[in-house]
């Protein structure tokens, strides 16, 4: 069995368990993925299981990638991914792996490209205490002192500092699948994951 | 269709009756008391309805021995097993929050009665 499936975030929204809690749920648009390529410990030196996922038309692909795709079958893709598998001989290029894999209250972890905050401040991007509003404050969003005097002269590494932030891979581990509708091809999950609304995500099984 | 919005959809709860704030209800909720189920009842004024889908919600206040006493519903929530409409009432606001602030008299001369 394949131990993932690349995925669409589509929202949350929540639903009402039997015993009427309020359960917060991710709506991912999980696969069906097609194996573009299955690697064997003999040919590669470990098992797995290419799949692709969001067809693309096959004059935007370039064309290595296209004589690539073609080895599986017509489609193109817009995203690859590889997946580890125990019995990579179980599937052939051009299946379709879909949500079937997933059944429900499985574990799972989500990964995917956080939302991009851009140059962002101390206060967004380390979770800084904010200063004085008010009483001649001049410091409302400020790091404050970042380091000593003449010894040791510099400022150590790792000071938590403005820049960049977001836009990094990140993984939201042990999710709980709460229902699963195949004939949409979607998944929902318990809770929140990283990124945008229609942002790819990686949905791996646990413990396989 | 979206698939969020049908989601939402499949959950809500049609056969509730249209209530509006100012209205005197009776709401039966579904309790879980270990294997053992029963119907608890609130009763009280409609201070306000929250709109929404899945999210939408109502706050009904009541009196108890002379501490007033409000509580917060989801309206779609399947704990609640029955609502019935005891008296209709009139108000001007959507939310009648001011009724916190007066004596029972008075609320009862505010909600003029349809």
């Amino acid at each position: 069995m394949c131990k993932g499936i690349l995925g669409k975030k589509l929202g949350m929204t929540s639903l009402f368990a039997n015993d009427g809690s309020y359960i917060p749920v991710t709506v991912i648009e999980a696969g069906p993925c097609i194996v573009t390529q299955i690697k064997t410990l003999a040919n590669d030196g470990y098992n797995a299981l290419q799949l692709g996922f969001s067809e693309k038309k096959k004059h935007r692909v370039n064309k290595p990638l296209a004589g690539h795709f073609e080895k599986a079958g017509e489609a193109c893709f817009a995203h690859l991914k590889e997946f580890k598998v125990n019995n990579p001989e179980e599937f052939t290029a051009g299946q379709a792996v879909t949500l079937d894999i997933f059944s429900v209250g499985d574990r799972i972890d989500v990964s995917g490209n956080s939302k991009g905050r851009g140059f962002s401040g101390v206060t967004k991007r380390h979770g800084f205490k904010l200063g004085n509003k008010t009483h001649g404050s001049h410091s409302y969003r400020e790091p404050g002192s970042i380091g000593q005097c003449a010894w040791p002269g510099k400022v150590f590494k790792g000071r938590k500092l403005p820049g960049r932030y977001g836009n990094t891979k990140n993984t939201i581990r042990n999710l709980q699948v709460v229902d699963i509708r195949p004939e949409q091809n979607v998944i929902l999950v318990k809770g929140a994951v990283p990124g945008p609304v229609n942002g790819r995500l990686e949905i791996k099984i646990r413990g396989i | 269709m979206n698939t969020i919005k049908q989601i939402e959809l499949e959950q809500l709860r049609m056969d509730l009756p249209d209530f509006e704030p100012g209205d005197t209800v009776r709401v039966h909720v579904r309790i879980h008391e270990g294997e053992k189920e029963r119907t608890q009842v609130f009763q009280g004024i409609v201070i306000a309805r929250k709109r929404g889908t899945v999210n939408a919600s109502f706050t009904v206040r009541k009196v108890s021995y002379g501490i007033g006493v409000e509580r917060i519903f989801p309206t779609h929530s399947p704990s609640i097993h029955k609502i019935e409409i005891v008296e209709k009432g009139r108000v001007r606001q959507s939310k009648i929050f001011y009724i916190r602030n007066l004596k029972e008299k008075a609320v009862r001369m505010k909600l003029r009665r349809k």
